[in-house]
């Protein structure tokens, strides 16, 4: 059911539209690329930037390849550990993108359970999920996940911190994105639910449970994969600040945030190169995915046809 | 008038309920709440005469409303990590954040508002499209990454302004402002451009939006018709029109501009309260984050109730759809 649903739409509108704009096939070329580099980092980097045991302190802070003192070795020099910037990038750009997808991924389970929840069975569990969603949503989602890795914090000693910290990251940037998730597929399902073919369901018997998840949540999914897209380059980038603020992933292991952080602390000291590439890097990924992401929301806004 | 300010009210108070339960439970249940109160260097004796005191042994709705009793009354605990009343850290640093949050609010009303203007009116111009390119910019780069360039720019490789601090600060009372002297200024023009980047793109896509749509409208066809000037047209019918939704969400950005200055304040060591925040957070400071939470919720509930009220006096549908406009 999806796939044909996922081929009609390839076949119409959508394809049209995403075939018309330059920018936009421009944008899912280069998402596609990054996408591709991250996956195979570890064949097209020059080091592993994760072991220790290659790092050499006699290489740190070497510049740029075409700067005097620069090598081949490091084409886009090295940080203050003698990490390679070029590996250090590819396998921060892994980091990133696997912390914002499982992290839009859980918050789109969870806010599509709780938005059915609430718009299927309505009465005490909706006022319930949706005044809870409220609240949330007076406050920026950086600042719940800021307090929610902060609470984790609280709780953990340091050392058993640092083992669960990108599962904590996940989960923080998660539970700050439920609401939009929940929102839309509860007004939706507010719509389908009086539908005929959810009162035939009902009528033969079938479980909420099971007319939730197989009837309603089909016909609800259009709009959830858009706020998918717009919130993977949130979440890209609420990783990256965490990070850069010294709260998200350790520095063992550096996403593009962590490795702006280490940057920041060498402007002064003349290596700028340290921050620039991984901040290209995060700056050109996060607008592919928001144009992509705009893309979508105009194609298949029904407003705008 | 009276009934949906009172219903606001009603709301604002609820909501801060929430936010002190929550505030509460990390209080009460991540660590130890009289160590949280006191410190680490308090002798057993007066430890169990606090707990008796603060009456742990009470049911926990009794607590609950002892904990929102304390914090209305101002006696918000102490740090944990430097043994100060939290209550005087924040009203150290809270001057720091004002400062810099409506500053940058300021500047991105006063060149979002006209870039959005001029990119509504001539949409098709080059300036246009290079006004929407910037903007795209400003919504996608994080924030902490436009600080940094600005840093590298204008302080490492021109040397013109500070890049980190507030500057030589003058104390008025108890608020300490960095406006009055020349290093304060100079202080503050990077952080306020790099927390102001993200509402300039957002108030000039807003108001770019409204205006294409307000420009299509039959009003002012009718107005073009009566041989009205262009300037009237553009500035008393189509931009006073467009200004409503701006209003809000100039006034909900307020709140987040307060919030995301967090990221402001660190990368250009600003000692404000977002500061404060994360160096809780980093050492598990469990009291200042709980009050650092309950102080942003009150301003972001004040700032909700404010913007709520001033919408209902701008747009007159509003007064008598109050009701059929909830619970959608």
């Amino acid at each position: 059911m999806v796939a044909q649903r996922l081929n009609a739409i390839l076949d119409s509108d959508l394809w049209w539209s995403f075939t018309r704009s330059k920018v936009v096939v421009g944008a899912a070329i280069v998402t596609l690329l990054l996408f591709v580099a991250a996956l195979i980092a570890p064949w097209i980097s020059l080091q592993d930037p994760w072991d220790p045991g290659a790092l050499q302190l006699i290489n740190s802070r070497n510049p740029p390849v075409w700067i005097e003192g620069g090598t081949w070795e490091f084409p886009l020099g090295t940080d203050n550990q003698g990490r390679d910037m070029y590996s250090a990038i590819l396998y921060g750009l892994r980091v990133s993108l696997v912390v914002g997808f499982l992290a839009v991924i859980f918050a789109m389970v969870l806010g599509i359970l709780l938005g059915l929840a609430s718009g299927y069975l309505g009465g005490m569990t909706d006022t319930v999920i949706m005044r809870v969603a409220d609240v949330q949503l007076t406050f920026p989602a950086i600042l719940i996940a800021l307090l929610i890795g902060g609470i984790v914090r609280g709780v953990m000693t340091p050392a058993d911190f640092e083992a669960v910290a990108v599962y904590v990251l996940v989960l923080s940037i998660g539970l700050s994105q439920w609401v939009q998730f929940a929102r839309t597929v509860r007004g939706q399902t507010l719509v389908e639910k009086n539908k005929e073919y959810v009162q035939a369901a009902r009528v033969i018997g079938l479980p909420a449970r099971l007319i939730m998840l197989r009837h309603v949540l089909p016909n609800v999914m259009g709009p959830v994969l858009v706020i998918a897209t717009i919130n993977l380059a949130v979440a890209i980038l609420t990783e990256a600040t965490l990070s850069f603020l010294g709260v998200g992933v350790p520095a063992t292991r550096p996403s593009l945030g962590t490795l702006i952080q280490i940057g920041n602390g060498f402007l002064f000291s003349g290596e700028w190169w340290i921050v620039i590439f991984p901040g290209i890097t995060m700056a050109i990924l996060v607008l592919a995915v928001n144009l992509l992401g705009d893309w979508l929301r105009d194609a298949l806004n029904p407003k705008l046809r | 008038m009276i009934a949906f300010v009172l219903q606001r009210l009603a709301q604002a108070v609820v909501v801060m309920l929430a936010v002190a339960l929550v505030a509460f439970s990390l209080f009460r249940y991540v660590g130890d709440p009289v160590i949280n109160m006191v410190g680490q260097d308090t002798p057993e004796e007066e430890r169990i005469r606090i707990r008796e005191q603060l009456a742990l042994d009470q049911p926990v709705v009794v607590q609950y409303f002892r904990f929102v009793q304390q914090i209305v009354s101002g006696n918000f605990g102490t740090s944990l990590r430097t043994g100060i009343p939290i209550g005087q850290l924040m009203a150290e640093r809270l001057p720091a954040t004002l400062e810099l949050a409506i500053v940058a609010g300021i500047f991105a009303l006063a060149v979002g508002l006209p870039m959005g203007v001029y990119t509504g009116l001539y949409p098709r111009s080059r300036l246009s499209n290079a006004f929407l390119t910037l903007s795209l910019l400003g919504v996608s780069l994080p924030t902490f990454l436009i600080g940094i360039m600005l840093i590298l720019f204008f302080s490492v490789m021109l040397g013109l302004l500070p890049s980190f601090g507030r500057g030589d600060v003058v104390h008025l009372g108890p608020w300490s402002t960095g406006l009055l002297s020349a290093s304060g200024l100079q202080s503050l023009i990077m952080p306020a451009i790099t927390l102001g980047m993200f509402q300039l793109a957002l108030i000039m896509r807003l108001v770019r939006a409204e205006m294409l749509e307000v420009l299509r409208t039959d009003y002012i066809k009718f107005a073009r018709a009566r041989g009205l000037t262009n300037r009237a047209v553009n500035f008393g019918h189509a931009l006073k029109n467009t200004l409503i939704p701006v209003i809000t969400i100039v006034g909900l950005q307020l709140g987040a501009l307060i919030a995301f200055s967090i990221i402001t304040e660190s990368v250009f060591q600003w000692p404000g309260m977002g500061l404060l925040f994360l160096q809780a957070v980093q050492f598990a400071d469990i009291p200042v984050m709980a009050i650092y939470l309950v102080l942003i919720g009150f301003l972001f509930v004040l700032i909700n109730l404010i913007v709520d009220l001033l919408y209902y006096v701008v747009d007159p549908r509003l007064r008598v759809d109050v009701r059929a406009g909830r619970g959608g």
